[in-house]
């Protein structure tokens, strides 16, 4: 009796699993799958497979610019992310900081503020700085790496700080008894401690960066678009599977890029 | 190896003082344990030889150095800790390496001497284990190694048994010892176990509120206790309470004992237990009280009695166990004795 009603219960479990893993899984299959079909104009059901959708992907120039830009983009506002996010999160975890655990907030804020709200601030606040110094902001390489910065370093202090959280800090001291100075400790027992929190969060960084939308179309300039607004931008005019390709080829970049990194680091234990 | 002195060594943390007028001197291959209930500042005092922490005043002197100012990474100090702080990182051989390669040994030369240290604590063919992979026990002996590869000046050891079951700790206690010895190793040990500082020292340093109380071998500290912490803290002793006055001590039962008290005044009389002699052992003695016994406690080879002379006097006594012979029991009437230097009469303490 019980024995039966104990698999109701995980049956009933598994279900809801299935349900909700279907539920999440849903959009990304229909995305991979629109992207074979042959005909323009997506309808059910296909009238047979193609590949050229992808051709016109690569082929298609604003995708291409897109594409490098929010690479460029991305990368920079990591390594930004990082260099700003480590020392804040060291300093957070290891010293006894006025204001602390509000600084600590600040620092996750940019994660849960909508993109509209941060993109509108961004715009107002490069418009002033650019009438205040004469340097051009908006528009700007600069302008919009110093935004997406703003969105990495969440990820870049919430994983860090997390790593620190169970860090044993007598190995730095057995580390400087044993001769090394405070940056040779840094850098050879304490990074490598946090590196799983260090490379979870510049990839998850880099992924937000590299699918902002909202707060870019604030701070993009003329020919100089990433490639989610070049998406977006295509799609008003058209809704062939070009977009379903080039969203398949992101998606198999950033997988592989999670592969890749749970090699090195198992993911699941960091997040 | 060298000596190592410590000068007047204090250490303030706002109203708090962790140590307090620390002064002891280790020559040069001598095995210092500091002893004392936890607290006692025997860990701060440790630190602040191997340079984590920076003293309020004093000196701390290695061979002819002067390293009070000096940080950590300059002082060639081997200090092995309690939770023994391996890199989890580095395999055992990198671990060893690692404060070879910080003195800038050649890689060359590196190998040979990481294999001697691991050697040294009968550690071989674990090179290239990871830390997480090794015992407790096996661990110990990487952090062992490691600060003994370094060649260090002085060797501090914080609690290193602590972590080990009561068997490894047995035997990892000897083999420190033996390997101190046959190195001349200049060290320090913190440690609140008694055993295993009277074990393992040369001599000891008995500490409680940061306070230096006796510096000694386990005999000094044992027959010749300095105070009534010192008689209490190393051994057992049991305490009455009372008067002294030249060469008597009068209990607060009303007990007239003969001592060889110097004070006079409030004061503590400190007895072994077995200094004490019961039956016609007792006859002999200068001091014979009949006392009623409360409560046996049977060890094997000794057997444990709480005795009470007065109301306010208790005692505990222990004698040899000699099988077959007539125990005492609660509530018997017996006779116990001691001689005039068994008793130990300290000032009370406020």
């Amino acid at each position: 009796m019980s024995a039966a009603r104990l698999s109701l219960g995980r049956l009933a479990l598994n279900g809801a699993a299935t349900l909700s893993l279907g539920f999440i899984l849903m959009p990304l299959f229909f995305v991979v799958w629109l992207a074979f079909f042959r005909q323009e104009i997506p309808s059910f059901p296909p009238e047979g497979y193609s590949l050229k959708w992808f051709q016109a992907a690569a082929n298609n120039k604003p995708f291409v610019d897109g594409f490098v830009l929010s690479l460029q983009v991305g990368v920079l506002a990591t390594l930004i992310g990082l260099v700003l996010g480590v020392p804040a999160s060291l300093a957070l975890m290891r010293h006894r900081i006025a204001l602390g655990p509000a600084i600590n907030t600040l620092l996750l804020l940019p994660l849960v503020m909508p993109g509209i709200v941060l993109g509108t601030s961004l715009y107002v606040f490069q418009i002033e700085t650019e009438i205040a110094t004469g340097l051009p902001v908006l528009g700007s390489l600069g302008g919009l790496v110093a935004a997406h910065s703003l969105v990495v370093i969440p990820w870049v202090v919430k994983l860090v700080t997390a790593s620190l959280a169970g860090f044993d800090r007598t190995i730095e001291e057995a580390a400087q008894n044993l001769g090394a100075g405070p940056w040779t400790t840094f850098r050879r027992v304490t990074l490598p401690s946090i590196r799983p929190g260090l490379v979870a969060g510049s990839l998850f960084g880099f992924v937000t960066s590299f699918g902002n939308l909202e707060m870019s179309l604030f701070l993009v300039g003329p020919g100089r678009t990433t490639l989610p607004i070049a998406i977006l931008q295509y799609l008003e005019w058209k809704i062939d599977p070009t977009v379903a390709a080039a969203s398949v080829i992101q998606i198999v970049l950033i997988g592989a890029a999670m592969i890749v990194t749970d090699r090195y680091v198992k993911l699941s234990r960091v997040v | 190896m060298a000596r190592l002195s410590i000068e007047h060594l204090r250490k303030v943390y706002g109203e708090f003082t962790a140590v307090d007028d620390c002064s002891i001197d280790i020559t040069e291959g001598e095995f210092l344990v500091l002893l004392g209930p936890s607290g006692c500042g025997k860990t701060t005092t440790l630190r602040m030889v191997a340079g984590f922490i920076q003293p309020t005043a004093g000196r701390i002197t290695i061979g002819e150095r002067d390293v009070t100012g000096l940080p950590p990474w300059k002082r060639n100090c081997g200090l092995v800790f309690q939770s023994y702080a391996l890199f989890p990182h580095m395999t055992v051989a990198e671990n060893v390496a690692f404060g070879l390669e910080m003195r800038k040994i050649a890689p060359a030369d590196r190998g040979p001497r990481v294999t001697e240290a691991l050697r040294l604590v009968r550690l071989t063919g674990l090179d290239e284990r990871y830390p997480r992979q090794l015992s407790g026990g096996q661990q110990q002996r990487v952090a062992l190694a490691r600060a003994l590869a370094t060649e260090p000046d002085v060797l501090l050891l914080d609690e290193p048994l602590s972590n080990l079951d009561a068997k490894l700790r047995q035997e990892v206690r000897v083999e420190i010892r033996d390997l101190q010895r046959k190195l001349g190793l200049t060290t320090i040990m913190v440690t609140h176990d008694q055993e295993e500082a009277l074990t393992m020292a040369d001599r000891l340093v008995v500490m409680e509120k940061g306070k230096v109380r006796q510096i000694g071998t386990q005999r000094e500290l044992y027959e010749k206790p300095a105070d009534r912490f010192v008689a209490g803290f190393i051994g057992r002793s049991a305490f009455l309470e009372g008067e002294a006055t030249g060469g008597r001590f009068r209990s607060e039962g009303g007990l007239d004992i003969a001592c060889k008290a110097a004070t006079a005044g409030p004061a503590t009389l400190a007895l072994r237990p077995e200094r004490l002699a019961i039956g016609t052992e007792a006859e002999a003695c200068a001091n014979r009280f009949p006392a009623r016994v409360e409560h046996v406690s049977y060890l094997g080879a000794l057997l444990d009695i709480d005795v009470r002379l007065t109301e306010q006097d208790r005692i505990l006594l222990q004698v040899p166990n000699r099988q077959g012979a007539a125990e005492p029991r609660p509530g018997d009437m017996i006779t116990i004795g001691w001689a005039e230097d068994a008793g130990l009469v300290y000032p009370r303490e406020p």
